[in-house]
């Protein structure tokens, strides 16, 4: 049962939640704002909220003068391609551990989980190697990019990053699905197989989009691997924005109209998947 | 019960995951161990050699290697203060009866969103900056001078900028395991005449206390490895003032392009982070047993 607040009391913290809630939104707000004015009111002062000549003008600069759409095309090539590729393998590692667990599945797991902690510089140098090394061995011979900035790089190092979360997910997920449920389907006979499509994927679609979900925000946003690995070829908007560093004249607006071209498709997905990320980012841990 | 048959297939399952994670681990691992007692750099590779605990030293005497470590520590400890502390209070006061309570949880929870070099540059640019930005608008308005937070104050800057990025994920979490308090404790506590104070003292705090653990340990992995944000607004510096140990690796490596020294440094950053991650793994591991 709820209490009975006090409307007062009610009205005070209700307008205390927004107020935090708008301050903690507002450089977003003012970044997609910015990226609707001239060049000259983005940085006027006194700064101009709403009353201005709205133009779409820096999204078409940002256009012509970068190519915006080349690299939102690798970040949807990366993001999309590593969580398929990671979700193919994990749905049955996740399946087995969860309706066929051994004794080392826990032991199994933390490992999975502590492959998660290694941190990227640690293994920058090697891995830097073997793409400049791949690139000579196998790009330079036969024409198919392998190594640095190429796709097939990027998006094996960002499935393997990932995949112990994706698994982890999915286990938690494939855990609450009763067990005698798939036992009494293979007392009707049913076999691996129609388990597997029939009963199970129907039952687990539901996490499986949510770790979709959460695994290609992640990948969107990485930075680390895709900044230091890539160049034009397969550079992804992460990069992308790293080209706006320094300062270039006149250039808040177009940089605002090129961070909201950046943030805006994973924002949305974002505000879907709110619950999935506590679950997923915590392995589990806070549900 | 499960088959013969069912265990052998479920091995054949898992095994491609296992293999690729073993190899993920391993590989670059063994590299990254073996190139750092190696003489190595990308610009002269005939040069090459074993030289012991040379690269360790060359790390170790590299002009800003403890300031990097107390910059790293500063930072993480810097922003897990901010977020939890602000996440614990954001998260009780969205927790109360209010009006609007999904809309003002997507306004929270947005920042964590956004790309983290976008974060940096719109913090560094549209607000930070000391002639157009927001706060040095804010200052001419107030009638006092200006302050370039990136040149004076880089490392506070940064962790400004990363604290307003997690603080969504404290805020969150904490807030999911506030809702998974029992209500009914709270008000036989307010009947028994406990303030508002003393309930959250000896109820909530307690009942939290294993979300902000696992707050603290998870953004402690994530914090380790900040990198975009240095990148686009400081570079490192001014000098090394904002320069990390992830970042002082990058410098090495990819700057100086010295493949061995970067290499020792990497292990130096695998050792601190595993230290770390001891304690996250016994967290987490004692809640799958439940």
């Amino acid at each position: 049962m709820a209490r009975a607040v006090p409307p007062a009391r009610k009205a005070l913290t209700t307008a205390l939640a927004w107020a935090v809630g708008l301050l903690l939104f507002f450089p977003i707000l003012w970044t997609v704002l910015t990226s609707f004015k001239p060049e000259p009111v983005a940085v006027a002062s006194p700064p101009v909220f709403l009353d201005f000549d709205w133009t779409l003008r820096n999204y078409q600069d940002v256009q012509r003068q970068r190519d915006y759409f080349d690299y939102f095309q690798n970040s949807v090539i990366l993001s999309l391609g590593s969580t398929i590729l990671a979700l193919l393998i994990a749905i049955p590692a996740a399946w087995s551990m969860a309706f066929v667990p051994g004794r080392r599945t826990k032991d199994l797991l933390m490992w999975m989980l502590s492959t998660k902690m290694m941190p990227a510089v640690g293994v920058l140098v090697p891995i830097y190697l073997i793409l400049k090394w791949l690139d000579d061995m196998i790009t330079r011979r036969t024409g198919i990019d392998v190594g640095l900035d190429s796709h097939v790089a990027l998006l094996v190092i960002l499935t393997l990053i990932n995949l112990p979360i994706v698994i982890w997910m999915l286990y938690t997920y494939f855990r609450e699905i009763p067990g005698e449920i798939l036992e009494a389907a293979r007392m009707d006979g049913a076999t691996l197989r129609d388990e597997i499509l029939w009963i199970l994927t129907p039952m687990a679609l539901p996490g499986i989009a949510s770790t979709f979900l959460l695994n290609v925000i992640l990948a969107w946003n990485e930075a680390f691997w895709t900044i230091n690995l890539t160049v034009t070829d397969a550079a992804p908007l992460s990069k992308f924005i790293t080209g706006f560093s320094s300062p270039q004249g006149l250039f808040y607006a177009k940089l605002s109209a090129a961070s909201t071209l950046a943030i805006a498709p994973i924002l949305v997905l974002g505000w879907f998947s709110q619950r999935q990320l506590v679950r997923g980012l915590t392995f589990g841990a806070v549900k | 019960m499960a088959t013969q048959a069912s265990r052998a297939a479920a091995r054949a399952m898992l095994s491609p995951a296992v293999v690729l994670l073993l190899i993920w681990m391993i590989v670059p691992l063994a590299m990254t161990l073996w190139f750092s007692f190696q003489r190595y750099n990308l610009l002269y590779p005939d040069r090459a050699g074993f030289i012991g605990f040379g690269n360790y030293i060359n790390f170790v005497a590299t002009s800003g290697f403890w300031e990097a470590i107390v910059n790293t520590l500063l930072l993480v400890g810097g922003v897990l203060a901010i977020t939890v502390i602000g996440g614990i209070l954001i998260a009780l006061l969205i927790d109360q009866p209010i009006w609007g309570q999904g809309p003002v949880r997507i306004l929270v929870i947005s920042p964590f969103f956004i790309m983290p070099p976008v974060a940096a540059l719109i913090w560094k640019n549209m607000f930070m900056n000391p002639s157009n930005g927001l706060f040095a608008e804010a200052a001419r308005f107030l009638g006092l001078p200006p302050f370039d937070f990136l040149g004076q104050a880089p490392l506070a800057s940064i962790v400004l900028i990363v604290a307003w990025q997690w603080l969504p994920f404290a805020t969150l979490i904490l807030l999911t395991a506030l809702q998974s308090l029992d209500s009914e404790r709270m008000e036989a506590a307010e009947m028994d005449g406990a303030g508002p104070f003393a309930r959250f003292w000896f109820i909530a705090l307690p009942h939290l206390a294993r979300a902000i653990t696992v707050v603290i340990l998870i953004q402690t992995i994530f914090l380790l490895g900040i990198f975009g944000e240095i990148l686009v607004t400081t570079n490192g510096g001014p000098g090394n003032a904002s320069t990390t140990l992830t970042y002082l690796v990058y410098k090495e490596a990819l700057l100086d392009f010295d493949a061995g020294t970067a290499a020792a440094g990497g292990v130096v950053a695998v050792i601190l982070a595993n230290i770390v991650a001891l304690f996250l793994m016994r967290a987490i591991g004692r809640n799958l047993d439940a």
